[in-house]
């Protein structure tokens, strides 16, 4: 029988196909009932998971590896897993007999008073859902037939990139924030997305109809359902068939005015159908997501290697790449730290970097190779204060001057900053940056103190609001005076909704996700800043 | 460092070994210092353990499980006591280990590693 949900519209598009449920942990397993048979099965669980480990640890370096290692350590140490052996003695199944005794394992690190032991909670979670992907024999991932419409509670965003959208698909999560990475990533790859739909996963197996512009999803469609879906897919191709018509056409407005169109990339793989003709260069490459695809931190060369690929796909237009800004919502496993209580507000971005300045300065060097091959600009994330860039800028002057001293071809790119913390908002004045970018999605969270990815309170993260116009006004004004360029990246940019405020603030740049491209110069077209919005209104 | 051998005439392989050393690290005995413990305490055929008293109770430092459990945090004496045919090389090593703050042999321990 046909049922209806409805959640928030995370991505635009629509689709229909089979559901596949991701599970948090580990999948269903069948239990053989046999005490001996079930004790190999964790033994070969246990050996597999002590394999997959070991190769990473040999794979990484510095922290990573020491992080690896401790796991590692408690693998091997038989004493992990003698609770889990006897249950099974005592009648339990594998998978039961693992989770219950990991479970307690991590409630004692949980249960200390030390904030150290209670983020080594982590490493526990680790090491249980490994072993419980090879006791149920889930490679969860690479389980996901391509064209799938995904349910899941939520989702990381390493997850989200480790499936195959190359034929369609959607994303439906009970859960989840429209603001959360895994949404921004969802609309950067166009797959249709809707997320906070407020049901038992249970409910949602079959087959569906995803309307991502409404928020519905529809379980076993039926006849009537169906046909309307054929009829919505012809009127969305034409609706893409115009947006990418335009997306070839410079972005001028009504009264003449010409806007730069930037793209916002995660991976060269975006770029590898699009022509370059579409934008008028990158505006923001988020190199974290190079550091999440592997097993290890990438080294200066591979780094080096998608950086100038980035480069020169652009053919002489900017590029502008963002150094690593893990942490927040984005934790890569050996660098980030677990466990803090307010990741947003910790070590993330350039502070990680600060504290990882082995991983920085390979990052730069690679970033200063690759700027011979065009017009590369690095910007640094999350600056708070002056004096972060002083010393970024620094080591990228002593990266630059060894790598030539040893022979190695470097440019010293145009060194510039996020605008997304709002002290570095506030007094953009005191920066001396070559350049800003606006990193809209976390100064609005940061202004409104609404987490994007709590879904929640998600609405008052609006970045159409007083409070961050007035900010933006000010961020431009002070970028016009110290003649640098400014630019915005962040959803806000390939918003239709917010373009004609964005550029009553005076910005003349924006940023966004490649599917953006069409429907943002078409907004632009419809502006005229002869006769500039009222400013925005809070919200009645 | 306090190293005491028991003076009753027991033959050297039946002698049980003591001694004790202050947590000095900052994080304690975490995650990277249990390692190192407890490598180095596998690299002997003696029976180590350590304790927060002298009475006990024991903790196997063999065990990286264990040695988590345990908890310790800076500031903290550590009881050790070994037993077995190495057991003096072994409780030397041990207790020098966390004097060091877990530095390898040789290094400065007074600038303790990030955690």
């Amino acid at each position: 029988m046909e049922r209806s949900f409805t959640g928030r519209p995370a991505a635009p598009g629509i689709a229909l196909g089979a559901l596949v449920p991701l599970a948090a942990g580990g999948g269903a397993r069948a239990a053989s009932g046999a005490a001996e048979s079930e004790a190999d099965a964790l033994r070969a669980a246990l050996s597999a998971a002590h394999a997959d480990l070991s190769g990473l640890v040999e794979r990484s370096t510095g922290d990573a590896a020491d992080i690896l290692e401790f796991q590692v350590a408690l693998l091997e140490d038989d004493v992990l897993a003698e609770p889990a052996f006897a249950a099974i003695a005592a009648g339990r199944a594998a998978d039961y007999a693992w989770l219950d005794a990991m479970q307690r394992e991590i409630a004692g690190y949980e249960g200390s008073d030390d904030e150290h032991f209670r983020a080594r909670a982590a490493d526990l979670h680790d090491i249980r859902e490994r072993v419980q992907a090879h006791l149920t024999g889930t490679a969860i991932e690479t389980a996901v037939p391509p064209g799938a419409i995904v349910v899941a509670v939520d989702l990381a965003p390493s997850r989200f990139l480790a499936i195959d959208w190359s034929r369609g698909g959607a994303l439906v999560l009970t859960a989840g924030s429209t603001n959360s990475h895994v949404a921004m990533l969802a609309r950067s790859r166009g797959i249709p997305a809707v997320m906070g739909l407020g049901v038992d996963l249970a409910e949602l197996s079959g087959e569906a109809l995803v309307d991502a512009h409404r928020g519905t999803v529809i379980v076993n469609p039926g006849a009537l359902t169906r046909a309307q879906f054929a009829r919505d897919a012809k009127a969305a191709a034409a609706t893409r068939a115009r947006a990418s018509a335009a997306a070839m056409q410079p972005a001028v407005t009504a009264d003449g005015t010409s806007i730069q169109i930037m793209l916002n990339i995660a991976d060269p793989r975006e770029l590898a159908d699009l022509d370059p003709a579409i934008c008028d260069g990158i505006g923001l490459v988020r190199t974290e997501f190079l550091f999440h695809d592997r097993s290890a931190l990438p080294d200066e060369e591979q780094q080096y290697a998608v950086y100038r690929e980035i480069t020169e796909w652009a053919r002489g237009r900017p590029v502008t790449i963002r150094t690593l800004d893990a942490g927040g919502d984005k934790p890569i496993e050996g660098l980030t730290p677990v466990g803090e209580s307010n990741p947003f507000l910790g070590m993330r971005g350039l502070r990680l970097s600060f504290a990882h300045p082995d991983v920085f300065r390979a990052q730069l060097r690679a970033l200063a190779r690759a700027a011979t091959h065009g017009n590369l600009k690095i910007m640094l994330p999350m600056v708070t204060r002056p004096q972060e860039l002083t010393a970024a800028r620094s080591m990228l002057d002593t990266e630059v001057a060894a790598l030539r001293a040893a022979g190695i071809s470097a440019r010293r790119a145009s060194l510039g900053i996020m605008i997304e913390v709002p002290a570095a908002a506030i007094a953009a004045d005191h920066f001396d940056a070559e350049f800003f970018s606006i990193g809209s999605n976390d100064l609005t969270q940061y202004v409104a103190a609404a987490g994007r990815d709590i879904g929640a309170v998600a609405d008052l993260a609006d970045p159409v609001q007083p409070a961050m116009e007035r900010l933006l006004r000010f961020v431009v004004d002070v970028a016009r005076a110290q003649a640098i360029d400014v630019s915005l990246c962040g959803d806000a940019g390939g918003d239709p909704r917010a373009i004609p405020r964005l550029l009553a603030t005076g910005l003349r740049s924006l940023s966004m996700a490649p599917a953006s491209v069409g429907q943002a110069k078409l907004a632009v077209a419809g502006v005229d800043l002869r006769s500039p919005p009222a400013p925005a209104p809070w919200p009645k | 460092m306090t190293v005491r051998s028991p003076n009753d005439p027991v033959p050297k392989s039946n002698a049980v070994h003591t001694g004790s050393a202050l947590l000095t690290n900052d994080v304690g005995l975490h995650a990277r210092p249990s390692v190192k413990l407890t490598q180095l305490a596998k690299r002997f055929g003696a029976h180590v353990e350590f304790a927060r008293t002298a009475a006990g109770p024991w903790v196997d430092a063999k065990s990286p499980v264990k040695v988590m459990r345990f908890k310790a945090a800076k500031g903290e004496t550590l009881h050790f006591r070994a037993s077995g045919a190495d057991a003096a090389e072994a409780l030397a090593a041990v207790v020098s280990l966390v004097e060091r703050g877990f530095a390898a042999e040789g290094e400065d321990a007074s600038q303790p590693r990030r955690e």
